[in-house]
């Protein structure tokens, strides 16, 4: 049953209205205000998987993409403890992988990049690399995985899934082994196509599902994040 | 009785990279040997296989934080050989032109005035407090100033053609990403002008150096060799493309007008057990007789001519020394390099001043090829990138002979040379005789690593060994 119920809450002490069912993040969104994120994007069942939305909401730190609204919820955004959560996640990304902007040609169009900027990350932490040694799958024609790169996002899962209804992209394995794989032994032995929007740019954050030759032609300048911070309101939260 | 002794500069001061150089000395103090250490390894001929061809340029342009345009350029003309490029647009090679001349003019200058003009100005032996950049900026202001806003130029050229001024995007297999606004056309022609001022000054002081010192110039690390690089189809001068030529001490042709896709068949490169650097040769010379320079001197050895007016003049005059014949001196590098200056700021004018660099049209494919080469004529001189690529797109060969690579027996000469003039028979070996081998080795102005990560004190130790392997003598200082 659909509700037109209408829930008011708070965020960071700003009177806000949403809908019954809404999640923070979606109610957040409505009314302007920015929550970072990375594994969620519009279009797509939300998942709560990289935690970068991660808010307080009645002093309880949780997802904000998929916890629902409720009545009188107080909600905690853009707090000093929250940057610095969210720092450590996007960092603890950065050592998980092999993410090598200098010469990745997502650089500029990168949210994982793009947030590590928003966040003020700008410097080696106290994390240590682990360095991983991941395949890159060159087989298809048109189109490379570069797992090398993968956040584990699952957005290419959902958009292969409820988009394209395909199922081309998995996970596999767990734990700290847990990778994002493709149905066949290679992306060539795959039903996927160019035209998939799992394949678009607009779902891989990073640089991990590539389009074959298209890299580096939007120049320096030009590309998404060269000159302006991700995030609707476009600007950079203090310390 | 006295023991053999060896003596190190480890590293080599005010180059790209480290380096460091053994003299041998035998029980008499007579130099016996002089050797130029390559002692960094980068590895970035194996672990560019299985990248993509199109994230070659870019990522192999890492090398070199001085000349990271050469390996861009280098690597995209291979990939433009890959992709079936055979002719780039007008405005795509005009503005990879335009990319390579900023870069040449800068690191031109950087080397010439941050790095060499100490030795020029103040002299080989001048005192080490007074022989270094701030030495130069004290004394003479105005010539420092002109180097860092000459450098400045060369950069902002880097920079609205490949996006950035060091390491940028710019080149791609095919072609180029942007073309050149109006706005940042008008920006750079606004001080075209002063440039040319201040590079016709640049040569008039290099030239002067070799004019007055002649005697010094023509003894001083001087030998006969042979000499590489690229020609333009009719001769001239080409610093971005054209056909391999090398000739020998007497200027005779070893091979002429040869395309560089098959510079395999004409180069081999030897391996010694004591430098990660290789040693290449003409292959039909062999091992002994086929070894080259490269750089500017050895391009304008080279060159039939230069198709710009003012550094054909240059040209001219430099040719007129040695009545035509190949210039076999080191110092003389340094007149050369400041010609070349000058030839860049003419040709940057030309293209400024050439409509096809607003064009529209900037990528062309043809038929996909699985190898490609290749070579462009970077600062330091001729710079081989050679790659196959699979089916998948995937890299599976690299080799890269980088201009400092071509000079390697060259430098070792020159070195043995100096250390035996200025160091035999010497009882006490002093900061400023070993200065005279650091000369020598900056006139090939080398990029030992391309892209060190030496930052801050720069070391120069001495260090005294006896026949034995024993420490005698450490001698330090550092240059922050």
């Amino acid at each position: 049953m659909t509700t037109e119920t209408t829930i008011t809450f708070t965020i960071d002490g700003q009177t806000i209205e949403g809908r019954a069912g809404q999640s923070i993040m979606d109610a957040a969104d409505q009314a302007g205000i920015y929550i970072p994120r990375l594994c969620d994007v519009e279009g797509l069942h939300p998942q709560g998987s990289c935690r970068v939305c991660t808010v307080k909401a009645n002093g309880r730190s949780t997802a904000s993409c998929t916890q629902p609204i409720e009545e009188g919820l107080e909600v905690e955004n853009e707090t000093r403890e929250l940057r610095n959560y969210r720092r450590d996640l996007v960092r603890m990304l950065f050592h998980e992988g092999n993410h090598l902007c200098p010469i990745c040609e997502a650089s500029g169009n990168c949210e994982l990049q793009a947030m590590a900027y928003r966040l003020g990350i700008t410097q080696a932490s106290k994390f240590p690399y682990l360095q991983p040694v991941r395949p890159l799958d060159a087989s298809h024609p048109d189109i490379a995985l570069d797992t090398n790169r993968c956040i584990r996002c699952g957005r290419c899962i959902r958009a292969s899934k409820d988009i394209d209804g395909k199922h081309v992209f998995g996970y596999v394995g767990r734990g700290i082994e847990k990778q994002v794989g493709v149905n066949g032994s290679k992306l060539s032995k795959t039903n996927v196509s160019i035209e998939d929007y799992a394949i678009s740019p607009d779902v891989c954050p990073v640089g991990c599902i590539i389009r074959k030759g298209e890299g580096f032609k939007t120049p320096i300048g030009a590309r998404k994040y060269d000159q302006s911070i991700i995030g609707t309101d476009k600007k950079q939260p203090g310390n | 009785m006295a023991k053999s002794r060896i003596v190190e500069i480890d590293p080599v001061t005010r180059v790209e990279g480290h380096g460091k150089v053994t003299i041998h000395l035998d029980e008499d103090n007579n130099v016996d040997e002089a050797r130029l250490h390559i002692v960094e390894f980068r590895g970035f001929e194996r672990f560019i296989q299985g990248r993509l061809l199109w994230e070659v340029p870019v990522i192999v342009q890492r090398l070199c934080g001085i000349c990271p345009v050469s390996h861009h350029l280098a690597a995209a003309k291979a990939m433009d050989v890959i992709v079936g490029a055979k002719h780039l647009t007008p405005t795509a090679e005009k503005m990879r032109r335009l990319m390579h001349y900023g870069q040449i003019m800068q690191s031109h200058v950087l080397h010439f005035f941050h790095l060499c003009s100490p030795d020029l100005l103040f002299g080989f032996d001048a005192p080490v407090e007074k022989r270094n950049i701030f030495g130069v900026i004290a004394e003479y202001p105005e010539l420092a100033k002109q180097a860092v806003m000459m450098r400045k130029y060369g950069q902002e050229v880097i920079q609205v053609t490949a996006g950035k001024k060091i390491h940028g995007t710019g080149a791609i297999p095919g072609g180029i990403n942007k073309n050149l606004s109006i706005r940042e056309r008008d920006a750079l022609l606004k001080d075209i002008d002063q440039m040319a001022e201040w590079a016709r000054g640049a040569l008039q002081v290099a030239k002067n150096y070799s004019v007055d010192n002649l005697s010094l110039v023509q003894s001083f690390g001087s030998f006969p060799s042979n000499y590489l690089s690229l020609v333009r189809e009719d001769g001239a001068l080409d610093l971005y493309h054209g056909n391999l030529r090398a000739i020998n001490s007497q200027g005779r042709a070893i091979f002429d007008q040869i395309d560089y896709q098959h510079y395999h068949e004409l180069l081999v490169e030897d391996v010694r057990s004591w430098s990660y650097m290789k040693f290449p040769f003409i292959k039909k010379l062999g091992r002994l007789d086929g070894w080259y320079r490269v750089g500017p001197l050895a391009r304008l050895n080279n060159a039939g001519f230069i198709d710009t007016p003012e550094a054909a003049i240059a040209h001219q005059e430099l040719k007129a020394v040695t009545e035509g014949k190949p210039n076999p001196t080191s110092l003389a590098n340094h007149w050369a390099r400041m010609i070349e200056l000058l030839h860049c700021v003419e040709k940057i004018r030309e293209l400024l001043l050439d409509p096809d660099l607003q064009g529209e049209d900037l990528v062309v494919k043809g038929e996909r090829q699985e190898e490609g080469v290749g070579v462009i004529e970077a600062p330091r001189g001729t710079l081989i990138h050679h790659y196959r690529v699979d089916k998948n797109d995937q890299v599976t060969f690299c080799n890269l002979i980088v201009s400092t690579t071509h000079n390697n027996e060259a430098m070792n000469r020159a070195v043995t040379k100096v250390a035996k003039q200025y160091l035999s028979f010497q009882t006490k070996i002093t900061e400023a005789m070993l200065n005279h081998v650091e000369v020598v080795i900056r006139a090939y102005d080398p990029c030992l690593s391309c892209a060190t990560h030496a930052l801050g004190q720069m070391p120069l130790e001495v260090e005294l060994y006896d026949a034995d392997g024993a420490l005698l003598d450490r001698n330090s200082q550092h240059i922050k």
